[in-house]
């Protein structure tokens, strides 16, 4: 099983987000980045499972500079074999997906994967991008994954419950909660990580869609209004009269 | 601008976010002079209700039953040319996260994922959407001709404003299928869908142990609302994974939102802060969820919740 899973950089879940230049840059300044969740805990450790299992190779790539490299690196311990950068500096979705899709169409790989979508932009959107622009299947929110021959059968989360299914290999496949645990990588991982093919190739320049024109934080939430315990009918009244809600 | 909308339906309905994505469709083709058609497929029993939201045209989509991203992307697309559509609206729920991607790629349209406003239509196509989980906004320009946007659940009210549609079979050229459904799901419960839930019950670790949360379900019975959780209760398995709510399980924006015995991490924060109101019930007053919370009683939940449960009864009673 030859497989490649898309690996994105994203803030510390802890993180305060700011921006700069008069809102139109997030703020980097102080900011941990680390490997975005999904593309981790359920990508990268489900593909790592099936190549385990069966035999092959884990190809992670990411599209972004210099910068992206610590995040990979933690990826390669992890278990990967060998990382791809694609040295560009992407502002949309479409790019990001074009310059994965460009390198990989003639790969020859099995499955394409990500995480369900990214913690900062949450749009969900590179991987159906990719499988369009390679022209193979897609399967969104997958919550299993398992591989014979050359078919994949999944459980999908649907609108009201779940779906199983199969589809043909290649094929993209976009993970979400329950497809795998995370894996914390140990001293040996981080020492081989070391030594694993990093490849920097060059951009393919494809054309954005899409431009962010500036960035808003949510207004100051008010101070919170507190209920005596004993006067539990209080909430529901404040609700219902002065929420609105119930 | 003409505009498609893409309408998905679930045991035989359109769903609750279709008719918000018809809403908002409609109004926007409305403002700039355009027409506003759906594009749907499978059964759905209350296609006419469309209409009431200011869609004049609905395409039923034939041969497709399952939810085939690619086979359905080429419907749009075919839709989308049929209708001389500029703009395609999805709701920003599993199915919508699953074609418009293809779509925008295919025809090299501009996506916005998850808007929560309408879009500036006077010079730049402008729209509003959430990022870094809820802790921002953007506002994202389409730069190109054909756009796409999907709209996040319960961000924008519908507006009746009543009308006819016409519903004409369409069966454009879609390719054999590229996945194959084997078997559906279907949740247990109430049927009351978690992403599109207008209140929900959510409870945590301070509830002790899975055995403790039918006072959680009566009070979600009580309200009308769907219940959640968060991430430890859903890792240790006392409830299921498909609940969580927060930074790494789903993200959820209702009316009201509820949360017992949840302490307010900061990972939990961001799968809940759009939501319209918060009330935290928690023994620990330093708890950090209290600085998120509309409103907020300090006591124990075991005691609280049953009341809360009897005094919502009496409301409902007062409202019969």
């Amino acid at each position: 099983m030859n497989i490649l899973v898309c690996i994105s950089k994203a803030p510390d879940t802890t993180s305060k987000i700011t921006f700069k230049d008069n809102n139109t840059a997030f703020n980097e300044d102080g900011v941990q980045f680390i490997v975005n969740p999904y593309d981790e805990w359920y990508a990268l450790v489900r593909a790592l499972e099936i190549k385990e299992a069966q035999g092959g190779k884990v190809t992670i790539i990411s599209v972004g500079g210099a910068d992206y490299e610590p995040i990979m690196r933690k990826a390669l311990a992890i278990g990967a074999d060998e990382a791809v950068r694609i040295d560009a500096n992407p502002t949309d979705a479409f790019q990001v997906a074009s310059e994965i899709a460009s390198y990989a169409r003639d790969k020859g790989f099995d499955l394409v994967m990500t995480g369900k979508e990214t913690i900062d932009y949450n749009g969900s959107r590179v991987a159906g991008m990719i499988a369009a622009l390679m022209g193979l299947p897609y399967v969104s929110n997958a919550t299993t994954l398992g591989v014979a021959g050359s078919e994949a059968t999944l459980e999908r989360d649907k609108q009201g419950g779940t779906e199983v299914l199969s589809v043909q290999l290649p094929a993209v496949i976009s993970a979400a909660k329950g497809m795998a645990e995370q894996r914390i990588p140990n001293m040996r991982g981080i020492m081989a990580a070391r030594s694993k093919p990093l490849n920097v190739v060059p951009s393919s320049n494809p054309s954005q869609l899409t431009s962010f024109v500036n960035y808003e934080l949510p207004p100051a939430k008010g101070d919170v209004k507190l209920i005596d315990p004993e006067q539990v009918k209080e909430l529901v009244n404040l609700l219902h009269n002065e929420a609105k809600v119930i | 601008m003409n505009v498609l909308v893409f309408a998905d339906s679930d045991n035989g309905k359109i769903v609750k976010g279709a008719f918000e994505a018809a809403s908002y469709g409609a109004k926007i083709a409305s403002n700039t002079g355009g027409s506003a058609s759906v594009l749907c497929y499978g059964t759905a029993d209350n296609l006419d209700e469309l209409a009431q939201y200011g869609i004049t045209d609905i395409l039923h989509v034939e041969g497709i039953s399952h939810m085939d991203p690619m086979q359905l992307a080429k419907a749009v697309e075919a839709a989308a040319n049929e209708k001389q559509a500029e703009l395609i609206v999805f709701s920003h729920d599993y199915t919508g996260k699953s074609i418009a991607p293809i779509v925008s790629a295919k025809m090299k349209a501009g996506m916005v994922a998850g808007a929560i406003d309408y879009p500036s239509t006077s010079g730049d196509f402008v729209v509003k959407t959430n990022v870094f989980s809820g802790k921002a906004f953007g506002q994202v320009r389409i730069d190109t001709d054909k756009k796409i946007i999907t709209l996040l659940p319960n961000s924008v009210s519908k507006e009746k404003i009543g009308g006819t549609a016409h519903v004409t079979s369409f069966s454009p050229e879609v390719g054999s299928a590229s996945v194959t459904v084997k078997e559906t799901k279907v949740k247990g419960g109430d049927g009351i869908n978690l992403t599109e839930a207008e209140l929900v019950v959510s409870a945590g670790r301070g509830l002790k142990g899975p055995e403790n949360w039918g006072m959680v379900e009566d009070l979600a019975k009580e309200l009308g609302a769907a219940t959640a959780c968060s991430r430890p209760v859903a890792d240790v398995g006392w409830r299921p994974h498909h609940e969580h709510v927060g930074q790494t399980g789903i993200a959820i924006r209702p009316n009201l939102y509820i949360a017992i015995g949840i302490s307010g991490a900061i990972q939990h924060l961001a799968g809940v802060n759009g939501s319209k109101v918060i009330v935290v019930i928690n023994t620990d007053p330093e708890a950090p969820f209290f600085k998120a919370a509309d409103y907020g009683i300090v006591g124990d939940a075991f005691e609280v919740v049953p009341k809360l449960v009897e005094a919502v009864k009496e409301l409902k009673a007062a409202q019969a």
